[in-house]
């Protein structure tokens, strides 16, 4: 069995975002990359499966800009087989990116597609649900355990009520949350080894997938701050202000 | 003029309050109707709950064995259908809204505005991105419907008691697949206030120092009635579980009162917070990043400061 496993690159999570003054955008020139941590976790646990034999093939794929070499280079030292790179200069919206894709699944024919949840930059979370619509299979979201085996994967997931156990049979999708694993560090020899593994690149206008986003961005802003409060000097005042506030 | 469908959240017979904060957005959109549509096994019950919210015109009910369980693969193709004619198709963004929503804004062809904190016109939304480190302004397509989840925390829940809006049982004609099923839902089972909605949250975080030390943060949210949430140090450290974790990957609330106790502040855990009313911040540290944010700030052990303030109370 193949898995699919969709590989971002964003705003590295450590990065203080800012919003540009003009209001056009979010800072991100000289800002550190990396892969979304969410996609760190789908590839650790596509790996996981190949390991027990459950899979015979990882593959990333990148959507975006020619420079994701580098980045994808970095998912194949972590141990996929090998990457497919999805070219275009444009940014990428989820359902756009979800049709993209349902074209490599007609080709690759994977038994399932690990996404991460969401991205952490654009924290849309719709790429997974969208894909499994377009494919008429089904999702798995927010995963924070998985087992397959009989043709099923029978996967955790976290929901606001608690822990929910589904059922779903393959080929389908499974998107990550934070607690499913984590995420392997990469080590030298494999950053070599990764240089040999093929990345297949295909031009975005050679897919033939629409490409009409529904939604325009027309303004960034920074949020709102909370302004910094007062100090108490112990329980009593704190009660007292509660009280004074009716929240006590 | 707009016509918005309202999706209904519901857990055990009982509509979830996620659904009338969707229904404050809706109004927000000035539309001419707000129709609620409930799917369920059996939605009566839930029907009638919704029915009372202010603003509902109509409360749409599918009754089938199949929506016993909120399986999206199973209720997209409905809610699909169920969407003809409407403007806006619009769900919490909770764990419900965000599995099944983007399913059915693929089926209807269209994008979707996830995390709506605003609305600025009827297709115009502020959304946020970055963890809540930017705010977004995004301009649906007007000639597509536009299918959006509702950030419960950015809205009110609509009032409740003076409406009484018809229910009318829907048939839809979909082919529903049967190649996802629901197993079980483990619940943490619990007699106190429900985290999402609670008016007022005890948190506590890695200084609370063990599972066993957590008892005195339930004792006390117990003695004020609050929920009791924690921070992901406090669930990744095996303290409490998954469903009691506060912040950016965790619930992201809005009480009128949020305590923090043992909580140092990362940046994910004050993403789930800010739209609090008030928020305390106890820490034995006071330069800890969530006095950055408090309104009431108080630097000490919480074992001691705790039974001081039950004391005080």
């Amino acid at each position: 069995m193949k898995i699919l496993v969709g590989y971002k690159r964003v705003v590295d999570y450590n990065v203080r975002i800012q919003v540009k003054p003009d209001g056009t955008g979010v800072v991100t020139d000289g800002v550190k990359l990396s892969a979304n941590p969410f996609d760190d976790i789908a590839l650790e646990e596509a790996l996981r499966l190949r390991e027990k034999g459950v899979a015979t093939e990882v593959i990333v794929v990148a959507i975006g800009p020619a420079d994701l070499t580098a980045h994808l280079r970095n998912g194949l030292a972590m141990g996929a087989n090998r990457a497919i790179h999805v070219v275009t200069a444009e940014a990428v919206q989820p359902l756009t990116a979800a049709r993209v894709f349902l074209k490599l699944i007609e080709k690759e024919q994977p038994g399932l597609v690990i996404l991460g949840k969401q991205a952490i930059d654009d924290d849309a979370n719709q790429t997974g649900q969208m894909l499994a619509a377009l494919w008429d299979r089904p999702q798995a979201t927010f995963a924070s355990q998985v087992e397959i085996a009989d043709g099923k994967a029978t996967v955790t997931r976290e929901v606001d009520a608690g822990l929910e156990v589904i059922e779903a049979e393959l080929p389908a999708v499974i998107t990550t949350d934070l607690r499913l694993n984590e995420p392997r560090f990469i080590k030298l020899p494999d950053i070599m080894k990764a240089k040999a593994k093929p990345i297949d690149t295909i031009e975005f206008g050679s897919l033939g997938v629409e490409a009409h986003d529904h939604l325009k961005t027309t303004h960034y802003a920074a949020p709102a701050k909370r302004s910094k409060g007062v100090m108490v000097k112990d329980a009593a005042e704190l009660v007292a202000a509660l009280k004074q506030k009716g929240l006590l | 003029m707009s016509k918005i469908l309202v999706i209904a959240e519901h857990l055990g017979g009982k509509l979830n309050s996620s659904t009338a904060r969707a229904v404050s957005a809706a109004a927000a959109v000035k539309a001419e109707a707000i129709d609620v549509l409930v799917l369920s096994d059996a939605p009566d019950a839930i029907a009638a709950e919704a029915a009372k919210i202010d603003g509902v015109s109509r409360v749409l009910t599918v009754a089938r064995p199949e929506n016993a369980h909120p399986l999206a693969a199973v209720l997209a193709p409905q809610i699909a259908k169920a969407a003809a004619g409407y403007s806006h198709v619009f769900v919490p963004s909770t764990t419900f809204g965000k599995d099944v929503a983007p399913r059915v804004a693929a089926l209807l062809g269209v994008a979707q505005v996830s995390d709506v904190m605003s609305v600025e016109a009827a297709h115009t939304f502020k959304r946020p991105i970055y963890a809540g480190n930017a705010i977004i302004t995004v301009e649906a397509d007007a000639n597509h419907p536009v299918v959006a989840t509702i950030r419960s925390a950015s809205w009110a829940a609509a009032g409740n008691g003076a409406n009484s809006a018809p229910i009318e049982a829907l048939t839809i004609d979909a082919a529903l697949p049967t190649h996802t099923r629901f197993v079980e839902l483990k619940q943490g089972s619990s007699d106190r206030p429900d985290l999402q909605s609670a008016s007022k949250v005890v948190s506590g975080g890695r200084g609370v120092g063990s599972k066993e030390n957590f008892d005195i943060i339930y004792k006390f949210a117990d003695r004020i009635g609050a929920a009791v949430g924690a921070s992901r140090a406090a669930v990744d450290a095996g303290y409490v579980p998954s469903e009691m974790q506060v912040g950016q990957t965790g619930k992201i609330i809005a009480p009128e009162l949020y305590m923090a106790i043992g909580i140092s502040g990362a940046i994910q855990h004050l993403t789930g917070i800010k739209d609090a009313g008030t928020i305390v911040a106890i820490n034995k540290d006071g330069e800890a990043p969530i006095f950055e944010i408090a309104d009431l700030g108080l630097v000490g052990d919480l074992f001691k400061l705790i039974p001081e303030l039950e004391q005080a109370l």
